[in-house]
Parts: structure tokens; C-alpha cells; sequence
């Protein structure tokens, strides 16, 4: 089991979900963080451009079974990506080991329920 | 999409503006009216009260919507208070309420262009015509921006734009004129008129209508109706309820343009209706669904105003009361009517106020006060009964329908051609706010 943590545009997210949702990984929770990356963002204050210290992004929290892993990134990489062939501050994407799962209602544990 | 030459055509508006006759009014001082402080008081108070329903609007509009088209919606009721406002000042005063032109299809006066004639006037009614070309400037205002929630999150900003300016000039200003100018025809049909005390045909029948046809021509919004759409703050939307509930009554009780009887009459029948309208609202929920909404609340205030609109002149306590209950059933039902056809009126534009003011335009002739009756039975020379008068009433309707279905048709078509009024896909996903405007409603709120 993978834990994977994809921070990308807050513009992308629809278009994230639908394509998740179209590649039958339905189950996701999703936050509004802020960060630094490598993009500086601009916003425009009455009529001045400003760089803000944080620039708001949108965090995808997926956990899967590892044959799922693969799909799972490459949805999120196809559909977050903008410009065609990506652009700078498009986001990321960490994966890490999932110790454990248990569905709560049932008390499940493992594989069976994510 | 093709390509306008913006400076081109604004030089050209500045040139037609320079030739453009300039009028100097002379007047007899003997013929001019007293100033009336109080009538003029209340229609400042009304004025003002009128101009608060359109920030009103965009916080009931603008909390019904997505997080991410916040902003976009709210500018949609914001943008109406400037380009309208400028344009009535130009031209629409005069097209509203010059005397016939074109047929009767407009008015036309080169006094009221750029309102340069009216400085010294006084109107019959002892307030000068200053405060009753502003207070019907407000109606103009409120009018595009009450279609916008029909097509709420789906429009671009600058196709808006050009949208509302021309379906001012070409579906309100005409509308206004034959319902409200002394020698419109509809002012005039039949025994009295056709009733219309303050805008059931002019601003709710033209709006809803409007807003139905656009919303069918430009299509759902994407994912619709699939993908639920929840309001991103319902605080903001009752906020928004209450201020439109207060502005209301400079919105009726202004329209009797005096301070006195009929302004106390119009006052009473608002409230009556507006709370009759509330509480069925959310008793039919209740039955219906198990619960009462909040929402449902504000849209059942709406409702029994909307209905009352056209009737507040008209009616006695016992016909608002009536008249409020309906409207609330009836649209009511037009709403759970639109989720079976699957159309996106996003907010609900048609479902309230369309069908609405149709109701309120109709049954308001069953509860029309016995003095008014006599009048027009005076100014027919004869009989005139309830039912000559619903057939007025209804060919008032059936016209305000047709023409705003018709002109809109056209414009929405035009618009969207010419300058793009539909915003694409990518747009759409990203939201309004920052893809159109470059901005976020709010800071760090969770997303909905």
C-alpha cells in the first residue's frame, strides 16, 4: 500500500478529479494548502502585480494498493499538467509507504479497505 | 473569434457625441411645480433603498455559487451598477421615457440624452425629475443583474459585458417605455392600463424570461447536472435575502413616485406578501422534503416580493397574503419542474422570478381594491369587469414574454458570435475568479 500525495494547481483540480474519477479511483481527499516552490506566483492588487509569499496549491491525498500506484500518477501527471508540455508550478507528486488501512465501519484492515 | 477595433469605435462615439444638438432649456418659472420635501425625501430614501438590492443581489447570487466563481458572480450584479447607470444616464432615461418614437417603440427626447435638460425641473408630482430618473435608473440596474444568476458561472466577463449593455437598450428600455412612459401601450391598453405597479412585467417577467433563453441557448454548465453544485456560503446569500427584503420597499413603495396613501398601501402589501411568501415556502419543504431550508426561506422571501411587484398598487392585505402563498407554492413547483427537465438555470432566475411575476401579473387582478375598479369602470364609460381586466393583464404578459424571448434570442446569439459570451472548458474548470479576474474570493477556506 502507497500513500500518494500530489500537490497540484488549485485551476487543475476538476480536471484532476474527472480524470481520476474516469480512471476508477474514486476515493481521494483533497485540502487547500500553501506553499513555496519554484514558481513565482503573481497576483494583481488594484492594478499592481504582487508575488505573494505563498501561493495557494491544492493537495491530493490518495491511498492505494500498489498495482494502483502507476495509474494513479500518471492520471494526476496527464491531467495536471498545463501549456500541453507542462509548465512551472504545475506541482508534484510524493509517494510513500502505507503502513496501514482499517475501515472504520467494519474494522477491515489492509488492502481490502482502501 | 474575430477582432474589434476598440478605438476605433470609441473615437467614433466621441464624435456623434460632439454633434449631437445641444438643447438648452428654457422654462417659465410660473409653470414650474413646488418641490414636495417629503415626496422628495422618501423617493431619495426609496432611491437609495433600491440601489442597496444590487450589492443585495450579488451577496444572494454570489454565495449560491462555487467557491471559485465567487467573485465572477458577484462582479456580474457590481459591473451592471456601472455600465447601466452610465448608459441610463445617455440614453436610457430619454429611450424610457422621451415621448413616442420609432412607432412607438421606444421613447426619444434629446432633453433626457445625457439628461441634459432636466437641471431645473420639477416634476408634477413635486420632486424633481433628477430623483425620479435616478430611481428608475435603479430598476434598470437591478434588471440585467437579477437574468445574470441564469447563467451564473458560465459566461465570460467582457461578453457579459457588452451582453447586458445591449439588452438594456434593446429589451429594457423599450419594455420600461411601453409599460411605464405616459404613452406607452401598454400604459394605455384596455379600460386603465395594464397594471404593473413596479415591474412584475419590466423587471421580473423580462429578466426571468431572458435568463431562461440564455440559459438554454449558451447550455448547462459543465458536469451539469451530474456534478453537484454547492453554495459556497449560504451566510452570505441570507445576508443578501434580508438587504433585497429591505430594499424592497423603496423598490414598491417608491414606485408610487408621492409619499402618502398609496406609498403606505404599497409598504404594507410588500411585507404581508414577502412573509406569507417565506413561511409556505418552507411549510411546502417541510411536507415535501422533511426539512426547512434556509435557502428555501430567502427563496420564498423572493417569491412573495417578486409576486407582490406588479400588485402593491393594487391589491389589499388579504390579496398579498393570497398572492405571496401562490407565488411560493408555484415556484415551488417550477423549480423541482426544472430539475426534471434538466435545464441549468443555474440560480434559479426563471423558476423565481419569470414564473413569479407572471403569477403575481395574473392573479393580482381577482384581488384588485373596489375604488380602482370603479375608476376604470369611469374611464371605459361602461362596464369593465375582472375579466376584461386578466385579459389585459395577460396580453401585457404574453408581450413582455415574446419580445424578451425573442430580442434576447438574438443578442445572446449575436454576443456570443461576435465577442464570445460562453466561456470554454478550461476557463470553466479553473473558475471565474482567477481565470477571468485573477483573483480568489476568499484567502484560505476549504474548497466546495
Amino acid at each position: 500500500m502507497k500513500m500518494i500525495t500530489a500537490i497540484i494547481r488549485e485551476s487543475q483540480l476538476d480536471q484532476v478529479r474527472e480524470a481520476l474519477i474516469a480512471a476508477e479511483i474514486e476515493r481521494i481527499t483533497v485540502t487547500r494548502v500553501s506553499g513555496h516552490g519554484q514558481q513565482q506566483g503573481e497576483n494583481i492588487y488594484r492594478g499592481q502585480k504582487v508575488v505573494p509569499n505563498l501561493i495557494p496549491k491544492t493537495r491530493l491525498d490518495i491511498a492505494v494498493n500498489d498495482e494502483f500506484v502507476e495509474i494513479t500518477c500518471n492520471t494526476i501527471i496527464e491531467a495536471a499538467r498545463t501549456n500541453g508540455s507542462g509548465s512551472v508550478g504545475d506541482g508534484k507528486i510524493f509517494i510513500s509507504p502505507l503502513e496501514e488501512c482499517i475501515r472504520i465501519r467494519t474494522g477491515e484492515r489492509g488492502g481490502r479497505a482502501i | 473569434m474575430s477582432r474589434v477595433n476598440w478605438r476605433k469605435i470609441a473615437s467614433l462615439a466621441l464624435v456623434l457625441l460632439a454633434c449631437a444638438p445641444c438643447v438648452l432649456w428654457a422654462q417659465d418659472p410660473a409653470a414650474t411645480p413646488k418641490v414636495d420635501s417629503g415626496a422628495t425625501a422618501w423617493m431619495l430614501t426609496s432611491t437609495t433603498l433600491v440601489l442597496l438590492m444590487i450589492p443585495g443581489l450579488a451577496m444572494f447570487y454570489g454565495g449560491l455559487v462555487q467557491t471559485k466563481n465567487v467573485l465572477g458572480t458577484m462582479m456580474h450584479s457590481f459591473v451592471a451598477m456601472g455600465i447601466i447607470a452610465v448608459l441610463w444616464m445617455v440614453c436610457g432615461y430619454s429611450m424610457s421615457f422621451g415621448p413616442n418614437t420609432l412607432g412607438g417603440w421606444c421613447g426619444w427626447s434629446w432633453d433626457y440624452f445625457l439628461l441634459r435638460g432636466i437641471d431645473e425641473k420639477i416634476l408634477d408630482s413635486g420632486i424633481p425629475e433628477y430623483v425620479f430618473a435616478m430611481f428608475q435608473g435603479k430598476f434598470a440596474i437591478i434588471t440585467p443583474a437579477l437574468l445574470a444568476g441564469a447563467i451564473a458561472e458560465r459566461v465570460r466577463f467582457r461578453g457579459y459585458c457588452i451582453f447586458i449593455a445591449l439588452w438594456a437598450l434593446l429589451v429594457y428600455n423599450p419594455l420600461c417605455h411601453w409599460v411605464w412612459a405616459k404613452d406607452g401601450f401598454l400604459f394605455k391598453l384596455g379600460a386603465a392600463g395594464a397594471i404593473d405597479f413596479a415591474g412584475g412585467t419590466v423587471v421580473h417577467i423580462s429578466s426571468g424570461v431572458s435568463g431562461l433563453v440564455a440559459a438554454l441557448l449558451l447550455g448547462a454548465r459543465r458536469g451539469h447536472p451530474k456534478l453537484a453544485v454547492r453554495p459556497n456560503n449560504l451566510v452570505m446569500t441570507m445576508i443578501g435575502a434580508g438587504l433585497l427584503w429591505v430594499g424592497w420597499f423603496g423598490f414598491n413603495a417608491g414606485s408610487a413616485i408621492s409619499s402618502g396613501l398609496d406609498t403606505a398601501r404599497a409598504l404594507t402589501m410588500t411585507q404581508v406578501a414577502a412573509a406569507t411568501g417565506a413561511l409556505t415556502w418552507v411549510i411546502v419543504e417541510a411536507l415535501h422534503r422533511g426539512k426547512s431550508s434556509a435557502l428555501g426561506f430567502a427563496s420564498g422571501v423572493l417569491a412573495g416580493l417578486v409576486a407582490v411587484t406588479p400588485a402593491a398598487g393594487v391589491v389589499q392585505p388579504t390579496g398579498a397574503l393570497i398572492l405571496g402563498a401562490c407565488a411560493a407554492v408555484i415556484c415551488y413547483l417550477a423549480i423541482q419542474v426544472k430539475e426534471k427537465l434538466k435545464y441549468d438555470d443555474s440560480l434559479d432566475a426563471f423558476g423565481v422570478h419569470g414564473v413569479g411575476g407572471t403569477v403575481g401579473a395574473l392573479l393580482l387582478t381577482f384581488f384588485i381594491r373596489d375604488s380602482w375598479m370603479v375608476a376604470a369602470r369611469e374611464a371605459a364609460k361602461g362596464s369593465w369587469t375582472l375579466l376584461d381586466q386578466l385579459s389585459v393583464q395577460a396580453t401585457a404578459v404574453g408581450i413582455a414574454i415574446a419580445y424578451a424571448a425573442i430580442a434576447t434570442t438574438i443578442l445572446v446569439l449575436l454576443v456570443d458570435k461576435v465577442f464570445g459570451l460562453r466561456a470554454d472548458a478550461s476557463t470553466e474548470m479553473a473558475g471565474l475568479d482567477y481565470s477571468i479576474h485573477g483573483e480568489q474570493g476568499y484567502g484560505m477556506l476549504n474548497l466546495s
